[in-house]
Parts: C-alpha cells; structure tokens; sequence
C-alpha cells in the first residue's frame, strides 16, 4: 500500500466513522442537557444515564430470573426423585416455571411475532402480487380492496382481529398462545400491502423479452412463473418485502401495547403503568431496542435484496 | 410453395388518430435453406417484421405461412436472436441454454442435454465462458450465448433481428463470419434483419429492402450471386461487390431525397438560447 493509499483509508474512516460518532455525541449532549430540565409525575426525565443504568439492571434481572428457574427446575427434579427413590408408584409432577418474562423475553417474543406475521403476510402477498403482475383482470378486481386496506392503521384491525380469534380460536394450545396469534395476525394485515404492490409491479413491469423466451418455449403456466417470472422480478419482490417488513415492526410495537400481548410492547406499557421512577429511563431503553432492531431487520433485508438482484442497472 | 411464406401482411400500433400503419401489404416468399437478409432504415419496422414471421405479434391483415401452416403462436420451430440478447441475467450462460434444452427435449437423457449444450456451446467458442453470468460477459460473448441458445433449440428457421448492431465494428466483423461458418455447416433458413449494406452481402443469398416507413413495404429483391465462402477482404475489389453495394445504396438514397422533401415544409418555432450567465 502506498503512503497516499494509507492516506486516503484513514481519511475515509475518520469520515465515514468519525461524522456519525460526533452527530451522536451531539445528540446525547442536548438529550442530557434538555432532560434535566423537565420534571414529570414519573420523576425527572431520564438523561443518557439513567438509561445506561436501566440497561445494567435489566440484564441483572434476566439473569437472576433464569438463575431463578435453574434453581426450580433443580429443585423440582430432585424433589422428584425422592419420591420415586421412595415410592416407585408416585405421581410426580413436572411443573414449567412461571417467573414473569424478562426484558430479553419480551424481545424474543416480539421477534417471534414480527416474523410469524410476516411470514404469514409473504405467503400470501408473493403469489398473490404475481397473479395481480400477470393479469390484467386480477390487478383491475384486486385494485380497490388493496387501495382500501392499505392505509389501514393495525390499531383499527385490532379489536376485530382480537374477536374474530378469540372466536374462532377459543381453546389456545399451550404451545400457541392466543396473544401471539393476534398479534401475529394483526401485523400480518399491515405488512401484506407493500410486499403485494411491489411484486406485481416488479411482475408487470417485467422485461418483455423475458417473457418472450418463454413463449418461444411454450412454457406453462407454472414453468413459466418460476423459471422467468419469478427469478426476474425477485429483486422487487425482495424490496417489498424489505418495506414490509419495517411495516410489521413498527405495527407490532402498537399492538403490543393496545391489546397487551407479550413484547416490548406490553413491556412499555407495563413499566408506564407501573410509573415507578426508573420507567422512563426504562422505556427509553425499550426506544433504542426498537430501533436498533428495526435498523438490524432492515439490514438483513438489505442484503437478501443485494443477494436476489443481479446487477438490475445494467441489462443483460 | 414456398418454406415461408408472408402474404399482403400488414400491421400497424395506436388507436384512433394516433394509428400509425408500420408495415403495409408485405408480401415474402422463403425457400428452405435460403439466407434472407431484411435492410432497412432505423425505425421502419424491422422488429415489428420479425415478431410477425415468429409470431410474437399477429398481422392486421395478411397471413404468414410457414410450411403451409399458419403462423398463430411463437414456438420452438422459431429461433430468435435479438439485439439486446434477451438472455436471462440470473442464469450463467450454460444454464441459459440449459432453461431452452431442458424444457425442449425432455425425453432425452441427461448426458445426452449435456453434450448437446456443449456442442453449441464450442461451436460459439464460448466454452470457456460457460459459467459467466451474462453481466460478466462482453457484448460479443453475450450474442454468441444467445445465438447458440438459438441453435440449440434445432429451429426449423432462424430470426436474427439485427443481432450484432450493439457491437462494435471489429467483434461484428469476427461475428459475421462466425454466422456465416455456422450457417453454411447446417443451412438453415435464416432472415436477418439489419441496417448494415455490407453484412447483408456478407451473409445473405438474398437482399430485400424495408422502404422507409410508415407504411413500411417490400423493395425489389437484390440477389447476391457471390460465390461462399465469401470473406470482407475479397470483397473490396471484386465488381460484382461493388455494383451490388452500388445498387442497393443508390436505391435507398433515392427515398433519402424523398424525405428531404417533405421536411423542407415543416416551419421550426422560433426559438432563441437564452442567456444563462446574466442574471
């Protein structure tokens, strides 16, 4: 490497890492500086930190509890070995433990669901979204419901959705719990629209001559949506997805907190309803979860798009 | 009759008052094994002629015929090469050929697919380039994909719609002969459309000008008594070169100066620059 390389790399980090650093130092600057002056009813507004402190004791508390239900489950397992050491004929219960959720809970929890909506949501908008690419028809029939129900808030879904389920889902398994579906169902209506639009238009915008060298080959219909169709319009579809799924996390958090399903969103709701004088500080650090894992999401998504898009800006 | 055989076809594109005839009452007889070259100007139809003998596009009028039968639907009896490749970017250029024989000639064994990509992979020279993603090709080696994609399909006719205008003078020169060799090894019937005088009579035992459009049609049919193998070198000096050339540019020249004359009534809007710097 030359000296004007070594240069240029350093100056390039000191830009790309030291302009970032230095607006976020700025931001944490007037965050302090504002928050000790505002006194609320849950005490003074949290500066950066108290809310350092909150991630501390949050942590603390997750490992205490799992230490917790180590514990139990130790001691139930020895309890019930005495009893059948003693009586080979016992009925021995197994009991799971039922600590409440921790922070790390809540967002596994939040995780789960995001990701189960938004599966549900893919599933039917991708083939869909297709179906709506290739025909004319179904795109003109299709048309007003998609435009109806796509500025739809989930918090307006939401009470419908808590009622359909809990009708038609009246016995909840163990394993599948009724908030989740709910939530899961709720965020799956909201995260539908942008991966639907964006994949027919990816579909019907597609190159002609692609669809050209399936007719010359006589192709049939299902040949021909996933040897062309769908492989040409993929990075599209996986944009929309992208958008949908930032939808789905966003949406999620809301319905958390309205229908008090399990997630960082109930944990919000919880610790302002708690109003204890660490909430805030609390609730900040559920705002930065929030956000750095929408940010982790979307690069996720960012790179699955990278991955399915062949080099789009040059025509091959 | 004729292989192929296009009779008073016309088409034209838009509705209402923006209706435009591109191509009026053509009519074209192919023999089997003949190699017809449609010349053209830009923007006469050209495209729009080879989509209706593939039968991407159906005539407004007319019929085209191929071995008596009507042409309705585009199919593997057709091959096409056309100028922007058309080849699938997310396939590597094997796999480009693989999508066509696969799906073609589903009877056949696996090693037997195989070796027939093969063949018309190394009959482009492209096997070392086998694995390339179209992207990491060259226009040249792209257009060798799409021609051996073509080939492969074993069409009854060929279609190449000016398949090597996007390439630069020296990979189109290596390619014309490339097409000719090929060409002459299997004589398929072939129409090429191109604007190019010199790969006509390259390439073609027949030359038939598109006047320019609307209304597109036929022009008398030059035939190229040349003896092949030809190459571009022999060519500069040899008369019957010359006169062909001659010919075939003087007759579109003479619309050149028809269209000049209609031009002459248009009255441009007076319009000056205006100045940028003062403010």
């Amino acid at each position: 490497m030359t000296k004007t390389n070594s240069e240029e790399w350093i100056r390039q980090v000191l830009f790309k890492g030291g302009i970032p650093l230095l607006t976020f130092g700025i931001f944490l600057l007037i965050w302090s500086r504002a928050s000790a002056g505002i006194q609320t009813n849950l005490g003074q507004v949290p500066g950066p930190g108290q809310v350092v402190e909150q991630v501390k004791s949050l942590a603390y508390e997750h490992m205490n509890e799992r230490q917790k239900a180590v514990e139990f489950y130790k001691t139930q397992k020895e309890r019930n070995a005495k009893k059948l050491s003693e009586d080979p004929s016992a009925q021995v219960k197994v009991r799971k433990y039922t600590g409440k959720p921790t922070y790390l809970d809540q967002i596994g929890t939040s995780l789960r669901t995001v990701f189960t909506g938004f599966l549900i949501a893919s599933v039917v908008a991708v083939p869909l979204g297709i179906l709506c690419g290739l025909n004319r028809t179904v795109m003109t029939a299709l048309n007003p419901l998609i435009q109806i129900f796509k500025p739809v808030s989930p918090v307006a879904w939401l009470p419908i959705v808590t009622m359909v389920v809990s009708a038609v889902y009246a016995v909840p398994k163990d394993w599948l719990p009724k908030s989740y579906v709910i939530s899961s169902i709720t965020v799956s209506l909201c995260c539908l629209w942008p991966s639907l639009i964006n994949t027919s238009i990816g579909v019907s915008s597609l190159d002609k001559d692609y669809i050209n060298v399936g007719r010359v080959l006589k192709l049939g219909f299902f040949a021909k949506v996933f040897k062309i169709v769908l492989p040409a319009s993929m990075p599209y579809v996986f944009a929309g997805l992208r958008i949908s799924l930032g939808v789905g996390w966003i949406v999620l958090i809301a319905s958390e907190m309205l229908a008090q399903n399990p997630g960082l969103g109930k944990f919000i709701w919880d610790e302002f309803q708690n109003g204890s004088s660490q909430s805030l500080a609390r609730i900040m650090v559920a705002v930065f979860t929030i956000g750095l894992i929408g940010f982790a999401l979307d690069r996720v998504m960012l790179f699955f798009q990278k991955l399915a898009s062949f080099g789009t800006e040059q025509r091959a | 009759m004729a292989f192929l055989e296009l009779e008073d076809v016309s088409k034209s594109y838009g509705q209402g008052r923006d209706r435009i005839e591109v191509l009026h009452g053509i009519d074209l007889e192919v023999e089997e094994g003949e190699f017809v070259a449609v010349l053209g100007f830009s923007g006469t139809g050209k495209t729009t002629l080879v989509s209706l003998i593939g039968g991407l596009i159906r005539p407004d009028r007319g019929s085209v015929r191929l071995n008596g039968k009507e042409v309705l639907n585009p199919g593997p009896h057709c091959g096409f090469v056309f100028q922007n490749y058309s080849l699938l970017p997310w396939l590597s250029a094997r796999k480009n050929i693989d999508l066509v024989v696969d799906h073609l000639f589903k009877d056949w064994t696996k090693s037997k697919r195989r070796d027939h990509v093969d063949r018309y992979l190394e009959m482009v020279h492209l096997s070392a380039a086998a694995e390339k993603k179209p992207r990491e090709l060259s226009g040249g080696m792209r257009q060798r994909v799409s021609v051996a994609r073509a080939l492969a399909m074993n069409p009854q006719m060929l279609l190449l719609d000016e398949p090597l205008g996007a390439l630069d003078a020296i990979t189109r020169a290596s390619l014309q002969a490339e097409i000719s060799k090929i060409w002459s090894r299997d004589r398929k019937t072939v129409v090429l459309v191109t604007n190019d005088i010199d790969e006509a009579i390259l390439l073609a035992d027949r030359i038939v000008p598109l006047t320019p459009g609307p209304r597109a049609t036929l022009g008398p049919i030059f035939t190229v008594s040349l003896p092949r193998p030809r190459t571009r070198a022999e060519f500069n000096e040899d008369p019957v070169y010359k006169r062909l050339r001659n010919d075939i540019t003087k007759y579109f020249l003479s619309f050149r100066h028809g269209t000049r004359d209609t031009e002459a009534d248009i009255r441009l809007p007076n319009i000056r620059p205006l100045e940028m710097a003062v403010r």
